[in-house]
This record gives structure tokens, sequence and C-alpha cells, in this order.
């Protein structure tokens, strides 16, 4: 049934932070347990026999309001690797769209149902704070972006092709941090002060508490700090 | 006659003679002798008294110089259905109205089921009130359409306006808002809620006058436009009066703390945003949020938390043991969040909140909230295929927890007809109970039955049960069950429900108190429509959609009942030679067909 291949997709694109197995809501393993999500199903194919059973003028109604509905009603995700959630039958269920919509746009704004990663930013030398979202952003280069649009004398230094520092190379880091470049650093879980680009981006979204942005040589005294933790995870 | 007339079998017995003083009483007619004047002017007296409207009802129906002296002595008007009574019939009369509460549009509009500009319009109304009741102060409106030229025309025309309540309704903009607040300079009352209003780039705040300002309740919550904000904070502490202020969404939780600094006198609280702006000012300080609150001690009421950021929460701490309502159901939050905060709320009786905090935020909110006694659980994912977060066994939870219930409103998408039966047995002071099983015709997902059993516990055990909305695979037993034994129930909604005729027949024949009945993708027929006809007078209206009906048989009870205004509503781009009538929607009037009719509405 197209519905339920529908279904299937939805579980396998579906974007999942955290362990497989684990929490997240997601893992294409969950036909088997007998979850709500089982149930959701049985619901959907029980609402599609009925719908060609019906023979009476009801089943008129009904499917000339879900023809409406599907041209009518958008999808409730933006997420373009989703197809769209099956077709829902006009003003079902009873709440009110005013209701509906903030909730479709509380979800858009925070991805899934995860909260926002707000952190405080301050650069060495600028009079305010500002306050980014990091869970706005996908990669170190958009987060590089939106800094510099924040601060127009920030520059991002060299930050190699998967946008992260290369902490095995000595001498490269040390020219980095030698130059008047500014560069950016983050408070992590610890209470460290890292360079920023030491790890994958999610994981960096998870343990930055605090962004500074501050001249280059600044930050040299960060660096074997920041090395020996590196090698120490690797 | 009253548009909200009901028969009243008993005469009003309740009514003390108290010790007169002759008034001045020159409406109702002089020429008659001193006597009858005398006894005008005791019963206007003892009239004035009355608050009741039942009691008015009952009162004007004694007799003629009743009917007449309740008419003058009646101040406040409650009109359940715009279009039963004309505007000129209720200003001729009633002579003394000050205050004004007015209903349009039906409940299924507001989901989409009704096509836009189907009337309900407020202007007519407003035109009338100007003329006849000048001294007017407050005005309720729900499900009406008004305009900017209506909020203009109260404030322009009603020289001593004091309260507008505008709920569900829609048609104007900030445009009319900045003139309305700028005019009315004794308001003491603004809310809007759940309206939609348009956003005319207008800043309509700073358009309240200066100096000290009489507002006693601010709710704009609904408002979706920014507002500016040292206007609205540089009113906030002019108004020393100020009891409920109600922010929307675009007022950041710093902003929150500068309105609440100023204001801790307030006992309604809406929160705005609940969470940071992205421009943080100097200094790592954050306010101290909780301070904020701890200040305000007379708070009862708390709402908002449109975006929240749940790290935030532990701020409303000092308030949750004096409250007595709190509307959590814009707040994404899980049952580890809302723990810590449920339980201190040992005092609350109205709580509103998201299935997010799944059947363990139920349990910790059993195991505190003694005194609830209004609940309501939304979806956050309000579609029929979603996940589901709360079940049965939240309901259980609450039902054996929380045994004052009175009300209840609860979204899910499985549910047991054991855990139903449960909170009939343990809620007995059930007042209103809708459950909204979000996947159409699903049966009790343990034994696989339908949901009659449930819900005919329902109307059996809550002997005090009033409205009752159904939902889940129900047969015509339920609606056997609702006949015989929901004997005071007023309002019934009804959706994919029922095998048959019979099923709507014996809600007809068994409810003598109904008043609203709303039905959609309901299996009923033209027959069981006219098993209605001797008790449609005694109904406020009908509503059904999707059903079995024919244009015919709805012509059949147009004509069987001359003061029954039956509208066949299409959706607006069908054709109107249809013979099945998509939507009914009929009531009873004593103005006979309306004229504002659009194109897509046929009054047989």
């Amino acid at each position: 049934m197209q519905g339920t291949e529908r279904d299937l997709n939805y579980k396998e694109t579906e974007l999942c932070l955290g362990l497989p197995g684990g929490g997240g809501g997601g893992g294409g393993e969950n036909e088997v347990e007998s979850s709500p999500k089982t149930t959701g199903k049985r619901g959907f194919s029980e609402t599609v026999d009925l719908k060609l059973n019906l023979q009476s003028k009801e089943a008129g109604m009904d499917l000339n309001q879900n023809l409406e509905t599907c041209s009518k009603q958008t999808a409730c995700t933006k997420d373009p690797s989703k197809p769209p959630a099956k077709a829902q039958v006009l003003g079902w269920p009873p709440v009110r769209s005013y209701r509906k919509n903030i909730m479709a746009n509380q979800k858009n704004s925070s991805e899934e149902c995860e909260k926002a990663a707000f952190v405080k930013v301050s650069m060495d030398g600028a009079p305010y704070l500002r306050k980014v979202d990091l869970k706005m952003y996908n990669s170190y280069q958009k987060l590089s972006d939106a800094l510099a649009k924040m601060f127009s004398s920030f520059t991002m230094g060299n930050y190699g092709s998967q946008g992260m520092i290369d902490f095995m190379n000595e001498s490269k880091l040390m020219d980095l941090l030698n130059s008047s470049d500014y560069v950016p650093t983050y408070e992590d879980k610890d209470g460290d002060w890292m360079l920023v680009g030491d790890v994958p981006w999610e994981m960096f979204v998870e343990s930055c508490k605090r962004l500074r942005i501050m001249k280059g040589s600044e930050a040299i005294g960060l660096a074997p700090r920041a090395m020996e933790k590196c090698k120490s995870r690797a | 006659m009253s548009e909200d007339d009901e028969r009243q079998q008993s005469p009003p017995s309740d009514l003390d003679f108290v010790s007169t003083k002759a008034r001045n009483c020159n409406a109702t007619g002089s020429g008659s002798a001193y006597p009858d004047q005398v006894l005008n002017n005791v019963l206007e007296n003892v009239l004035h008294f009355l608050t009741s409207k039942r009691d008015r009802n009952a009162a004007s129906l004694v007799c003629k110089s009743w009917y007449r002296v309740e008419a003058l002595t009646r101040s406040e008007l409650l009109i359940g259905n715009c279009y039963a009574v004309s505007p000129a019939r209720v200003t001729a009369r009633f002579a003394r109205v000050r205050a004004l509460h007015l209903k349009g549009k039906p409940r299924f509009a507001d989901f989409n089921l009704m096509p836009p500009d189907w009337g309900a319009h407020f202007n007519p109304w407003a035109l009338a009130m100007a003329k006849a009741y000048p001294w007017l102060e407050k005005v309720h409106l729900k499900r009406m359409s008004v305009t900017d030229d209506d909020l203009v025309t109260l404030a322009e025309l009603f020289l001593g306006f004091k309260e507008l309540s505008l709920v569900c309704c829609d048609g104007f903009g900030t445009g009319g808002l900045a003139i309305f607040v700028n005019k009315c300079r004794q308001l003491k009352v603004l809310d809007l809620i759940d309206s939609e209003v348009t956003d005319d780039d207008t800043d309509w705040i700073s358009c309240f006058p200066e100096g000290e300002s009489h507002l006693e309740s601010l709710i704009f919550d609904c408002v979706e436009c920014h507002v500016n904000f040292e206007a609205l904070e540089r009113l906030v502490a002019r108004s020393p009066s100020l009891k409920k202020l109600r922010l929307n969404r675009y007022v950041s939780i710093e902003q929150l703390y500068r309105l609440m600094i100023r204001a801790p006198q307030l006992t309604h609280l809406g929160t705005g945003s609940f969470s940071p702006s992205e421009i943080a000012g100097q200094g790592d300080q954050e306010p101290d949020y909780v301070n904020a609150f701890a200040a305000c001690k007379s708070l009862v009421c708390l709402s908002g938390f449109r975006e929240i950021i749940p790290d935030y929460l532990p701020a409303i701490y000092p308030v949750c043991a004096n409250l007595t309502s709190l509307n959590f159901s814009y707040a994404n939050i899980t049952a580890e969040q809302l723990k810590p905060i449920i339980s201190k709320c040992h005092k609350l009786e109205v709580f509103w909140v998201l299935d997010s905090i799944c059947d363990e935020g139920l349990q910790a909110v059993a195991v505190t909230c003694k005194e609830l006694r209004e609940l309501r659980v939304f979806p956050v994912d309000a579609r029929e295929d979603s996940d589901g977060l709360v079940s049965d066994v939240g309901l259980r939870a609450i039902s054996e927890g929380c045994r004052k219930l009175q009300s209840i409103l609860y979204f899910c998408q499985q549910m047991t007809n054991a855990a139903v039966i449960a909170m009939s047995k343990n809620c007995p002071d059930l007042v209103v109970f809708r459950l909204c099983i979000m996947g159409r015709r699903r049966a009790d997902h343990v034994t696989g039955e339908p949901m009659d059993d449930g819900f005919g516990a329902i109307v059996m055990n809550c002997k005090k049960l009033t409205r009752l909305a159904v939902s889940g695979l129900l047969t015509d037993k339920a609606f056997d069950y609702i006949g015989r034994h929901g004997k005071l129930i007023r309002t019934l909604s009804v959706a994919f429900a029922g095998d048959s005729d019979i099923g709507l027949k014996y809600v007809l024949e068994g409810c003598p108190q109904l008043q609203k009945l709303e039905i959609r993708d309901s299996p009923f027929g033209d027959a069981a429509l006219r098993s209605g006809l001797h008790h449609y007078y005694n109904m406020r209206f009908l509503w059904m959609s999707s059903c079995s009906l024919t244009r015919h048989g709805c012509q059949e009870i147009a004509h069987a009942m001359p003061h029954l205004v039956v509208e066949v509503i299409r959706s607006a781009d069908e054709e109107e030679m249809d013979t099945a009538a998509e939507i009914l929607y009929m009531y009873r009037s004593l103005e006979g067909p309306r004229t504002d009719v659009p194109k897509f509405v046929t009054i047989l």
C-alpha cells in the first residue's frame, strides 16, 4: 500500500541524533516493536479500507474532501528528504488551525523534537555579546559565515576541506595561530577552552557551551592542551 | 421574546420582596393609576437584583407587566446566536443594556468546515447599539466578524466604553486596534483571545493615550506581529490597576522580566516566548528571573511559554504553590521537565498541557494536583497517524488521582473502554467529557471492541454531565446509552460515529436538554432528521456535515418548522444542483431568513 511504503521511507530518512537503537524516536527497526507507531499504521490502513468499502454518499463526500485536502493541506514538515505525510481529512482532528500552525512552526524551528542550542558568542574588542543557535547551522562553514556577518572584522582561518583543523599537522596549526587572524574558540562541557574545529560538527554542537573569538596569537596557549585532548580522544 | 428563552416549569419563587424606595421610572409608560405606578417601581427595584438570565427569562413570562419591567432592568444581554434575533428587536425590548455578549459562527467553523465569509457580522449590532445604548460599557464577542470600522464605532460612539473581549473573531487588524485604544479613554479590558488579527504594520501599543491608564486586563497573545516593547513597558508602568497581562510570542524573556518588575501586582500572566532574544546585552549576567516571579505574590494564573527554552522553567518555582491555573499547551516539554514544576502545584485547578509529557507526565499530575477541576491535553502533532504520546494509561492515572475533576478534553491515539469506565466511576462530578481519539473509528486497542461501553458508562455514572464529545469506533448502541442516560446533556459533538439513522433518533428523542448538536461524517439521514421535529425549537442549533442528508429532507424540516432557519451550505466551489446536503446548519430564529447570505448558502 502506498501509504505504508511512505511510512517506511519516513523512518529510514528520518534524521536523528543519538546512538542507534537508543532514544531519538527513530530507527528503521520499529516495525517489529509493538510501539504506538505500529498502531498508527494499522489505523491508517483501517481508514483506507473504510474509504474503499464505503459506497454510500458518505464515501463520495469523504473522498471529495480528501481530494480537496490533498491539494490544500501543506506537508507537516519542510524537510525535503521526507515524503509528505498522509493526506489528512479536512478539520480532523478538531484542533484549531491557530494551534496547529503554532506547533508546526515550533517543530520546524527546532530540529525534530530537540530544543535549540543557544550559546553566547563574544569577540575580543567587540562591545556586545551575541547569541547563536548552533542548531541553525549544519557545518563549520555555515557557522563561520554567520559569525562573519555578526562580527565584521572576523574572518575565518584555514579550515581545510572538511572544515576541521588538522591538529595532527603541528606546523599548519602554528601558522594559523601565529597570524593576526581571529580564531574562534569554545568552552566545552568540561569547562576547557578548545579551538573550534577539532571535532565533527555534531559533536561540537553537543559539547559547546559558549564561543569566544580571540586573536590567533592569544590562542596559542590553548593549542597544546587542545592537541592533547584531541589525541586522547582519537 | 428573548432568544435565550427556555421553557421554565416553575415560576420564580425565589424573589424576596425587599423594602422599597420609590424610584423614578419613566419608561414604563404612565397614565396608569397611582397604585400601578408604585407596583411597577417596586417590581423594578426587585428585578434589578436578578442577575441570572434564567431567572430573568422566567420573570418575564409571568405577565405583561413583569415582562416590561424585566426588560427595563436587564443590563446584561447574552445572545447565543446572533441570527436568532435582530438588533432592532433587541433594542426595542430592552431599554438599558450595559453589557452585550454575542456569539456568531458555530464551533465547527473553527476547524475549517465552514467556508470563509459565511456571516456573523458585528457591524449591524454595533450601529444599532450605538443608537440605542450609548452608555454601553462591555462587549464580548465570540466567533464574529469584526471590522476595523466596528472598532472605531465602539471607540467613538460609546463614551464610557470599558471592556472589549474578542474570542475567535476575525476581520480586523492592528490599524483598527490603534484607533480603538487611542479613543477609549476609560478602557479597562482589552482581551484578544484566539482571534485572527491582521498585521497592518501599525504600532497600536503606542496609541494608548498618555497619562495614567485604567487598564486592568490586556490580553494579546494571539496577535502575530511585533509590538513596540518600549511603548509596552511604559504602558505597563502607568497602569497601576493592571492585573491580567498576556503577551505574544514576540516578547522575549528578557523583556518579560522588565515588565514583571514593573507589575508585581499581576494575577494573570502570559509569558510570551519564554526564550531569549538573539541579541544579548553586554555582560554575562542574566536577569534574576526567579526573583521577578517571587515578587509576583498574587500570581494565580500562568500561561504563554510560546517558544520555551526549558532551561528557564525553574524561574517559575516561586509561584507554583499559589497557581490555580497553568497553561502549558504551547510548551513542548517532557515529563522530566514537567515534574519539578507540577510537584509544587498543589492548588492547581485548571491545567492545559501538550501530550509531549506522555502518560508519565500525567501520572505526575495525578500525584500532586488533588484539586484539579479542568484538564486539557492537546496533541503536539495533530494528525491521525502521529505517534500516540498519551493513552488510556494517562487517563486512568488522572481519574485515580484527580477525583474532583469536572471537565476534561483529551486527545490521544488509542483508548480502552476500561479506562473510560474507570474515569466515569472515579470522577462522578464530571460536567464536561470530551475525548478525541485522533484515529477515526478506532476501536478499544486492547479488546478490539467499539468504544460504546466506555461512553455509556460516562453518561450513566456522571450524573451532572452537560457536555459530551465522542470519538473512536461507535455503533448505534453508544447513542442508545446517551439517549437513555444523558438527560442533562446540552452539547453533544459527534464525528465519524454510528451505524444508522436510529443512532441519531435515540439522541433526539432521549435528550430533553439538548441545545447544541454538532455532527460530522456520520451515517445519519433524512429519517433521523425528522425524528427531532418535536425538539428543534428548544435547541440553539443543529449542525450536520458530510452525513447522509438530502436537500429534500432538509426542505421537509423547513416546511414543518417556520421559525427554524435551515441553511444548506456548500463548500465554495461546489455547484448548486446537488441533491445531497453537504452541510446543514439550522437554528431557531424570530427573524426568518437572514439578509446577508453569501452565494454558497441556500436558505430553504
